[in-house]
């Protein structure tokens, strides 16, 4: 484990409050976590566990109720828009729906223009911009001739999902947060979309926080889990530890969950 | 985009709404094209002059070409419309009371009945319980039979102005008419004369116009400022909000047609155009625009393409413009329609009061039913100097609300039946 490295991204107390009187929930009580560069993070946790909301209070788009998030060993300052613009060129994020994930006013490419724009590049010829375009959407298997002038919602889930990681691509950050990424699309594309991650994960060295309802997949593709119920971290550490010796009874059903076709793990009985 | 076109040009409601605003726009562009008198022109003497096509009587009589139509039924009908019904059963009454029995008068037989009249009526004879106004009635009715069988044409007379003594130039007989298009002049008045004797048709269609266009400022400020306020509010959030939504509950609290009557009182007469009414009514009737919008744009800001435009560094600016203005935008212009319709009833309700714009320049349809309520069209039963008023603001109104309707069903696809 590279613990003795500083982690890229922490958070100590780290709370979430939405509304309040009898509407009050708490949707992140009080986490704390430590994530190191170069490693895949997975959040396990079931429906309504908080896991987007923290997502959310990580990316810096919600800010949270109470505790504090440390950024790269300082703690995290995006008190400007200015500040928040230089903090999302290092986190990036895919979100759970594809479908709702775009402006569906506007066209495909000036998503991609937009990361290209973001990363400095307003100022290159329009060939070159369209070369990087090109190169992002071959990365993720479409062909970018096909989709300018087209509209986000003319395109499928998995299509969507995948311009998405094209999106990433572009955008080269430290740390992605994907949320769900798989969960809202159909069953095909929903390796290919997780190889395509772990691909451009390898290709660019960044740091991936894992969302997921499925304990067998964090189990697939990360090195450290975290398990969330209710807003808490129940249980942490190596996916390896974790899952083949939970200690959790809560982490213990959400490994008999988990569909027949991990049997063969056999995770339960280890 | 035209998918959306599309779909709205399909709703019956919103084809039929626009169908009959498109129609009041068009009458309202054509008809001074056609008809180019001055809508304020006062052209009848006198008051309130009843629908109808007005006929030069000297040009008749001069007209160039006279012809002869023998028709069966001109003298009954010259007698009928001057003996009428009501005046039949009058002289049966004065003719019973003076004596003769009943059983004797046929009112229906107009010769049997003018031979009793000429033979019995007599205006000195005193009949007991007759009042003065009957009496003079009766006067009155004597004189208007005066030749009503006669079959003589009439005699043209004219003074010759060297002796000053009259010369007869010409017989008329009964038979003789003129063609109306070759009389010099003949005016259509399909709506008679207002108060002042103007032309209602053409003042209708000038007043509609000029209530249109202030709707139109109207709407258009008061979904300006709502937009931009309610965008503001809804998507900065914060202290902002706050400070917006302390000032629109402050105009919320206060009824915004008292403001608008403070306003428009305080004005003052003189300085009260058509603009500045409209421009007034503009900055009263925002706020539930404002409020609107703002929770539009609250349930819009935390969606994940926001946030996605958020994270691909785009500028509040840009993200209120590009990621939430073209989510509202049909919601938007379903406020815009109903705040020109609301503009218009507001200007008409303003102007009923007497606080309307002033009124030697233009009119407009508050200011006429203003005209017509202080003239007493109502009451003396001049029907055309308010109510095809009162239709047009009506259609206008409700052409615009079913426009909105029908959007309203193809963009809140659960309201579609
Ligand atoms: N904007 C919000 N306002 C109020 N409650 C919210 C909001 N977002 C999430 N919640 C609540 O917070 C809890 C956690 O939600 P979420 O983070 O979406 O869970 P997960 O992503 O794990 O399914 C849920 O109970 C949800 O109802
Ligand atoms: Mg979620």
């Amino acid at each position: 484990m590279p613990a003795e490295k500083d982690p890229c991204l922490s958070g100590r107390g780290v709370t979430k409050v939405f509304g309040f009187g009898r509407t009050r929930t708490v949707a992140v009580d009080h986490v704390d976590f430590d994530f190191h560069e170069g490693e895949v993070i997975s959040i396990v946790g079931e429906s309504g566990s908080g896991k987007t909301t923290l997502a959310k209070v990580l990316l810096g788009l919600i800010n949270p109720t109470e505790g504090e998030v440390y950024f790269q060993g300082k703690e995290r300052d995006i008190g400007s828009y200015r500040k928040k613009k230089e903090y999302w060129k290092q986190i990036q994020a895919i979100f759970q729906d594809p479908y709702c994930s775009y402006n569906i006013f506007r066209k495909i490419d000036t998503v991609l223009l937009d990361c290209i724009h973001m990363r400095g590049g307003r100022g290159l010829p329009r060939a070159k911009k369209v070369e990087l375009m090109a190169e992002a959407c071959s990365f993720v298997n479409l062909k970018f001739d096909e989709l300018t002038n087209k509209y986000p919602f003319e395109l499928s889930g998995g299509q969507m999902q995948r311009l998405m990681i094209a999106r990433i691509f572009l955008l080269k950050p430290k740390i992605l947060l994907a949320d769900e990424p798989t969960s809202m699309i159909d069953a095909c594309s929903r390796a290919t979309i997780l190889d395509m991650l772990m691909q451009l994960r390898d290709e660019i060295g960044m740091t991936v926080v894992f969302i997921t309802h499925d304990i067998g997949l964090a189990y697939y593709v990360s090195d450290v889990v975290y398990i969330m119920e209710n807003g808490r971290f129940v249980e942490s550490g190596s996916a390896d530890n974790v899952i083949l010796h939970p200690k959790e009874t809560y982490t213990q059903r959400l490994i008999n969950d988990v569909p027949k076709i991990y049997e063969e793990w056999d995770l339960s009985t280890v | 985009m035209e998918h959306t076109l599309r779909q709205v040009f399909r709703s019956g409601k919103f084809v039929a709404g626009f169908s009959i605003f498109v129609a009041v726009l068009l009458i309202v562009f054509l008809y001074p094209l056609i008809v180019p008198h001055p809508p304020l022109e006062i052209i009848s003497q006198g008051t309130f002059f009843p629908p109808g096509i007005y006929v030069d009587v000297y040009d008749s009589i001069g007209s160039t070409t006279h012809y002869t139509l023998n028709l069966d039924d001109a003298v009954a009908k010259r007698i009928a419309s001057k003996l009428k019904e009501e005046d039949r059963l009058a002289m049966k009454e004065w003719l019973v009371a003076a004596g003769l029995s009943e059983s004797e008068i046929d009112a229906a037989d107009t010769q049997s009945l003018m031979d009793q009249w000429v033979n019995n009526y007599d205006p000195k004879t005193n009949i007991p319980g007759m009042t003065n106004a009957r009496r003079n009635y009766y006067i009155r009715l004597n004189t208007s039979l005066d030749g009503i069988l006669s079959t003589e044409g009439a005699i043209i007379a004219a003074r010759n102005p060297d002796t000053g003594v009259l010369e007869e130039k010409r017989i008329i007989p009964q038979s003789e008419y003129v063609n109306v298009s070759e009389v010099a002049n003949v005016r259509v008045l399909p709506l008679g004369t207002d108060n002042f004797g103007r032309d209602v048709l053409t003042e209708l269609v000038k007043a509609t116009t000029v209530s249109l266009q202030i709707g139109f400022v109207a709407g258009s400020i008061a979904t300006l400022i709502g937009l931009a306020l309610g965008l503001l509010a809804g998507y900065v959030g914060g202290l902002i909000d706050d400070a917006i939504m302390f000032f629109t509950n402050l105009f919320t609290v206060i009824p915004s047609f008292v403001l608008l009557i403070l306003i428009s009182f305080s004005i003052g007469q003189e300085r009260r155009g058509a603009v500045t009414i409209a421009v007034v009514i503009g900055f009263t009737s925002w706020v539930w625009t404002a409020r609107a919008v703002r929770s539009q744009v609250i349930s819009l800001r935390n969606r994940d393409h926001v946030n996605l435009s958020k994270l691909s560094g785009h500028s509040i600016f840009h993200i209120i413009l590009a990621d939430i203005l073209p989510y509202i935008a049909s919601y938007v212009v379903m406020a815009l329609i109903l705040q020109i319709s609301a503009g218009i009833l507001t200007e008409a309700g303003l102007a009923i009061l007497g606080l309307g714009p002033k009124t030697t320049l233009v009119p407009t349809l508050g200011l006429m039913m203003n005209w017509a309520m202080i003239y007493q069209a109502q009451i003396l039963g001049k029907w055309w100097a308010y109510f095809p008023v009162i239709i047009t603001i009506a259609l206008i109104a409700f052409s615009l609300n079913l426009m909105n309707t029908g959007l309203d069903q193809v963009f809140n696809p659960t309201l579609r039946d």
